[in-house]
């Protein structure tokens, strides 16, 4: 039921958002992956998800935010259909509790690639307006530092600021963007910084591509 | 009322369908025999405008099957790709949003709603005047004055070329001409064959014998040479097809000559609006859509006056212009 509920919806978002798909120097595998994008809609990650390959989607869950997804029918479609891992966001916990909600944020999201599942992660951790990619969050070189093994794959999605922006709720069917670039090369020891810096590089690339 | 699929029309059909089996196994041996990389493109922009016209048989055929209301439906949702190509090539911004959510949401079924209830006086005012009144409104309302002019006739344009213009087309199957009753999918034939042969004959002839271009920073393969021997042609066949038609040969002659001219003019204008956003095609930025606009610039400007044309005809009640 749900991994039908799931094609529909995926089926709707890829007429809706009309997206054209590249896969840059990389091809669709069933190796564990960790999806990076830049965020500028709520629909992104319903649309990267619904870009990937059937077989993969079944095995790749989304990390979105606990305090949009989690009522209503949103909560449904996130819990149902997408298995979406969903996790508090900093700015909306106390001040004291920051590091623990960051911890715990770090445990769900490892708990589910050790369940074997690629995620979609956004790791500006909120939306931009489409025109600037904002700085990365650490959560996901704290990811990359347990689990090494997995290749993180960079996105980048264009347009879809234009069919659904921040602060509208009706959309417009304009044609977007998917490019999937090369999996990041990464040293054994990459400092925070430089993992980050790399990330943010990669996204940043794919927007020409 | 459904349309009767008369005799004319089979063979009409046939005609097109065969014309398109010989121009496909001609695209596809010249696909195998290219060499060179310009060659390529020439032949694979051939192969894309044959797949174009197979498509847009397909869509005059269920037109045709299912009648007036299956195809203002039909058409609408042409509107909105084509539309959707056109917003998403050129930019608007964050303030336009809630003006292009009307556009797709509520002018463009307005638009082919009005044409099916046969509402005439306001289908043809619906879009230039209310529609271009409301856009700079609900921009004004939306409260960001940065290239509002700019903006608010972009989305003009896009109404006025993707929706208005081409519901026409199918506003050609609401027509009541006297004598010619279920017969007005053979009209909307004829203008489709006219136009969309016509841009074809210009192309060959452009390739045969084009030397002097009529607009090169606009578009290199328009040249004097393809214009005229292209519309001497395509006004030839049109006039030879004057029984499919409500008019007599002299007038089916005049009415092709005014749909091959808008016909020219409307690519010719799309060229350049595609010119000014950098790209050869609606389509090629947008890879995995067809480019419904590249296919549909000619039937945009000659959709309309053809249209008034037939109607001015069949309504000044001169029973000499009919067979």
């Amino acid at each position: 039921m749900s991994a039908l509920s799931a094609s529909i919806i995926a089926a709707c978002a890829r007429t809706l958002a009309g997206p054209s798909i590249r896969w840059v120097n990389i091809r669709p595998s069933t190796r564990q992956r960790v999806y990076f994008a830049n965020h500028t809609s709520h629909l992104d990650f319903v649309v990267l998800w619904s870009v990937l390959p059937r077989k993969l989607r079944s095995m790749t869950r989304p990390v979105a935010a606990k305090d949009y997804w989690n009522s209503g029918l949103r909560k449904r479609i996130a819990h149902n259909a997408f298995h979406a891992v969903l996790i508090e966001r900093g700015r909306k916990t106390l001040e004291g509790d920051r590091a623990a909600a960051a911890r715990n944020t770090l445990e769900q999201l490892l708990q589910a690639l050790e369940e074997g599942n690629s995620l979609i992660v956004f790791p500006e951790g909120t939306r931009g307006d489409g025109l600037e990619v904002g700085p990365f969050k650490s959560g996901i070189y704290h990811v990359w530092a347990r689990r090494p093994d997995v290749q993180f794959v960079p996105v980048y999605l264009s347009n879809l600021n234009r069919i659904l922006p921040k602060g509208e709720f009706l959309p417009v069917p304009v044609i977007s963007r998917v490019v999937f670039g090369p999996g990041l090369k990464l040293e054994k020891d990459e400092t925070k910084e430089s993992f980050l810096r790399k990330a943010h590089e990669a996204v940043c690339a794919l927007r020409e591509a | 009322m459904n349309f009767k699929l008369d005799h004319q029309m089979f063979l009409v059909l046939n005609g097109i369908i065969g014309g398109l089996v010989v121009a496909r196994l001609v695209g596809f041996a010249l696909s195998r025999g290219a060499q060179s990389e310009e060659r390529k493109s020439a032949i694979d922009d051939l192969n894309a405008r044959i797949r174009g016209w197979w498509i847009m048989i397909a869509i005059f055929y269920i037109s045709f099957v299912i009648g007036p209301a299956g195809s203002m439906l039909l058409f609408a949702f042409v509107s909105v790709l084509a539309l959707r190509e056109y917003i998403s090539l050129i930019s608007t911004t964050r303030a336009d949003h809630r003006m292009l959510f009307w556009s797709f949401f509520v002018f463009t079924p307005l638009q082919y709603w009005l044409w099916y209830k046969g509402w005439y006086g306001l289908a043809v005012i619906l879009i230039p005047v209310y529609a271009f009144l409301f856009v700079p409104i609900r921009l004004a309302l939306a409260g960001e004055t940065t290239g509002f002019l700019d903006r608010a006739a972009r989305i003009q344009w896009g109404l006025m070329v993707c929706v208005y213009c081409i519901s026409y087309a199918p506003a050609l199957l609401t027509l009541n001409i006297p004598g010619y009753e279920g017969q007005n999918a053979k009209l909307l034939m004829f203008l489709v064959i006219v136009v969309q042969v016509g841009e074809a004959f210009q192309y060959v002839w452009t390739k045969l014998i084009g030397k002097r271009k009529i607009a090169p920073n606009i578009s290199p393969d328009k040249t004097w040479e393809g214009f005229i021997g292209g519309l001497a042609t395509t006004v030839a066949l049109g006039t030879a097809l004057w029984w499919m038609t409500p008019f007599t040969p002299v007038h089916a002659l005049f009415l092709s000559l005014a749909a091959a001219l808008m016909g020219f003019a409307g690519s010719l204008t799309m060229s350049a609006i595609k010119r000014d956003r950098g790209v050869k095609d609606f389509g090629s930025t947008i890879d995995g859509h067809g480019g419904t606009l590249d296919r549909l610039d000619s039937i945009c400007f000659s959709a309309p006056l053809f249209f008034h044309l037939t109607r001015w005809i069949s309504v000044s009640g001169h029973p000499f212009l009919f067979r």
